[in-house]
């Protein structure tokens, strides 16, 4: 018996020894999930060909980051599926009509100069899906801004309102996402369905979304728009559930969050009345990203106990 | 405010649910495992400080509740036998520390021959303080719920400590442990009464017996126990880990925080587990001192749950044959809780004075999963009782920034594992903290043992020097 046991060697670790479910692959799939209605919708409101487009850009985007980490002889971590998620966000954000070729470049950009060089998941300090989309829109600005739903170019509800030209589809219509825009960016309604979705799985909580949307509505008021309308267009659910709250690029603290939304629909709306440009949400993520590491330092949450030392 | 005004369950920010796996645990009575077969095994450090002397040596005829292990100075307590035979060696042995420790083997006798001067119940309401603590310390009493405090230590803060409030932790927040649960609803008299001898000792507090509200059973028998008691509340807490910390405790029921690197008497308390004011109990009211505790041994890995109620130095392998032995595959073996117990290399471990429980894992409870880079998801952030940022922490120790460690609080980590068990990447958090806390107060031991060197060579030269000054 003696001998018995001492053949056997037993698992030793330190404590904790139970450890939850949920794993880095697992968010990631819920994730998807959660985007997949809207996918589906995409496909029937603009045509199979965006099918093509979701494809290239997943694809580009697991392809590049297996290859990047091959070549600089790092672990692969395609299997985390965060490159999917980047990949099918990014497509999201294209319009329908987007060439493949540039959507498998953006994919790539994404992946590598954004998320890989700055040292992989959990490392980039940007968004890697809206970078990309802002790095094509510069470099293809024609072909990332022109709009059109079964062939017939539309202009979205945002550029009518900017230009003043067109007729504005119905508050409706904005809310199932009968729209033109971006691929998966239309339909606010089936975006609202997988953010609760995610909200409710406790994948990510309500702090930013609902900051951020409601910050946009009642500025669209304040600045003499229809506040309602401002949050069913311009890609804001999918902004203020999927983008803003990507955990790598949005604050840890629960106080971090509340500016991090209240930042994000401010600039939104600066955006969208004052500049330049019809819409907003990419860039006022983007510029809160940069912000990121500046408010997590000062919203540092007050310990158990905390004494207080002179300094 | 309002949790005052509404009687919801009170509780402390941040903390997590882990699956409680108590439904094969808390159901079983507790069963009577009073006549140990093996040898009984009794370490000489079964509490924090200064390892006792052995008093008996090989060969030596032993009663039962004889000091065998003398305690060396304030911060320890005596080693009594739980059976009556003979010395078989004194020699170090494995403990569940993962350590040999300096113990003393005595095969049982099955005659359970009592040392002189046992069952003398004491008229406590006529004793000082002083000679309370005296009874407590002799009967051996540790804290029970793992640390292995000296019990009379605890009770003693000390002349400038108000103390108003006594708190007898029930919440048994640990997944699968159900020992104190059994004990609460299966002894509910000793713990008030227990308890109330410990409010003799600090006549300005109030008595708390705290239960997480998944125990319903026991929060009402203790509720119709202490009616009339107008110096006794039983409190309902939420069930949540880790509701039994001691700093979450006093957070959720008085809404005070002990301050860091402080005590729980710096803010009036004292908190005690069930099982101590037991031990307590027994020692003054039936004059026994601890010689037994009560283990649940769990896991997928063993025939059925039990709780047992065991001689102090029994063996495990022995008591694990008694749940019916190991079935299927055991791939792990932990004294104590899931979340903060300690693997064991094999069953060959006595019971002690703090084994709360033995959990008996199969490969697929023992899941670890695979570590992989932090996705910033913040949950650990969330679950930190301590309101710490576990990632931050967890880059400093790796990168052995210690100076930064310390400076965000690292130290204040109670290491009670709620960051690495929501982390979604599996990172090893909790464990580099142990780690790093370690490393640091080694150092800083260092620092002030060579500190004090310092100042002894000062003092020494100062003397050998004609003594100028004076």
């Amino acid at each position: 018996m003696a001998d018995e046991q001492e053949k056997t060697l037993y698992h030793l670790s330190v404590s904790p020894h139970i450890r939850s479910k949920q794993t880095t692959t697992s968010i990631m799939l819920e994730v998807m999930l959660a985007l997949l209605p809207a996918a589906v919708f995409s496909v029937i409101h603009f045509g199979p060909r965006v099918l093509l487009v979701y494809a290239a850009c997943m694809g580009s985007a697991v392809l590049s980051e297996w290859i990047w980490q091959k070549l600089t002889h790092q672990d692969i971590t395609i299997k985390d599926c965060s490159a999917l998620v980047t990949g099918m966000l990014l497509a999201m954000n294209l319009p329908p009509d987007i060439p493949v070729w540039m959507a498998i470049v953006g994919s790539a950009f994404a992946i590598i100069i954004v998320k890989q060089v700055f040292g992989g998941i959990g490392e980039n300090f940007m968004n890697p899906a809206l970078t990309a989309r802002c790095f094509m829109l510069v470099s293809w600005s024609s072909a990332m801004t022109s709009f059109a739903v079964h062939g017939v170019s539309s202009a979205t509800p945002l550029t009518i309102i900017k230009t003043g030209e067109g007729q504005l589809p119905s508050l409706l219509d904005a809310f199932i996402g009968n729209i033109s825009g971006c691929i998966g960016e239309t339909s606010a309604l089936l975006l609202l369905l997988g953010g609760l979705y995610l909200i409710i799985r406790g994948i990510i909580d309500w702090i930013v979304p609902l900051t951020y949307i409601l910050t946009v509505l009642v500025l669209g008021y304040v600045f003499g728009r229809d506040g309602l309308y401002e949050i069913l267009t311009g890609g804001l659910m999918i902004g203020a559930f999927f983008m803003a709250t990507d955990y790598t690029t949005s604050p840890m603290t629960h106080k971090g969050r509340f500016i991090m939304g209240i930042g994000c629909g401010l600039i939104t709306s600066i955006i969208r009345c004052f500049g330049g440009y019809p819409e907003g949400v990419s860039f006022s993520i983007l510029l809160m990203n940069i912000m990121v590491p500046f408010i997590d330092k000062v919203t540092l949450p007050r310990i158990y106990g905390e004494v207080k030392t002179s300094k | 405010m309002n949790r005052y005004l509404f009687n919801r369950p009170r509780t402390f920010r941040g903390g997590i649910h882990p699956p409680d796996f108590k439904e094969q645990t808390e159901g079983n009575s507790i069963q009577m495992y009073m006549d140990p077969q093996m040898d009984l095994v009794f370490p000489m450090s079964q509490h924090i400080g200064a390892p006792c002397k052995p008093t008996v040596k090989k060969g030596d005829q032993v009663l039962r509740g004889q000091v065998i292990g003398e305690p060396q100075g304030y911060m320890s307590v005596p080693v009594h036998s739980s059976v009556s035979g003979i010395v078989k060696d004194v020699k170090p042995m494995l403990t569940s520390t993962g350590n040999k420790v300096m113990s003393v083997i005595i095969q049982n006798d099955h005659q359970y021959n009592e040392v002189e001067g046992m069952h003398k119940a004491y008229d406590y309401k006529h004793m000082t303080n002083e000679e309370i603590l005296k009874v407590i310390q002799n009967s051996g009493i540790v804290g029970m719920g793992g640390a292995g405090f000296p019990a009379h230590v605890k009770l003693n803060p000390g002349p400038e400590k108000k103390i108003d409030a006594v708190i007898v932790n029930g919440a048994e927040c640990e997944p699968f442990l159900a020992s104190d649960f059994r004990l609460l609803i299966e002894e509910p008299k000793k713990v008030v009464d227990g308890l109330k001898i410990v409010l003799q000792l600090f006549p300005e507090a109030r008595g708390y017996i705290a239960i997480e509200d998944n125990k319903p059973t026991a929060l009402s028998l203790m509720r119709l126990l202490t009616t009339g008691e107008d110096r006794i509340e039983v409190v309902a807490l939420r069930t949540k880990y880790p509701q039994g910390g001691e700093k979450q405790l006093i957070n959720a029921i008085l809404g005070r925080e002990v301050p860091s690197g402080g005590l729980p008497a710096d803010v009036g308390c004292i908190v005690h587990n069930a099982d101590t004011i037991v031990a307590i109990y027994r020692a003054i009211l039936e004059g026994r001192p601890l010689m037994r505790r009560i283990v649940t041994i769990a896991g997928g890995a063993v025939a059925h749950s039990h709780t047992f109620k065991v001689r102090i130095g029994t063996s495990v392998r022995e008591l694990v044959e008694a749940a019916g032995g190991i079935t299927g595959e055991l791939s792990k073996i932990i004294a104590g809780g899931p979340m903060m117990g300690f693997a064991q290399v094999g069953l060959d471990i006595p019971v002690t004075k703090g084994t709360s429980g033995i959990l008996l894992f199969t490969p697929e409870q023992d899941f670890s999963g695979q570590e992989s880079p932090c996705i910033r998801c913040g949950r650990c952030v969330a679950a930190c009782p301590i309101h710490l940022m576990p990632m931050m922490l967890n880059r400093f120790a790796l990168n052995r920034e210690w100076e930064q460690f310390e400076k965000f609080h690292g130290m204040d980590c109670i290491e009670c594992g709620s960051c690495a068990f929501v982390c979604p990447a599996k990172r090893h958090l909790t464990q580099t903290f142990k780690a790093g806390k370690k490393i640091i107060s080694d150092e800083r031991r260092a620092k002030r043992a060579a500190a004090q060197a310092a100042a002894a060579a000062a003092a020494a030269k100062d003397q050998a020097a004609p003594a100028a000054g004076k």
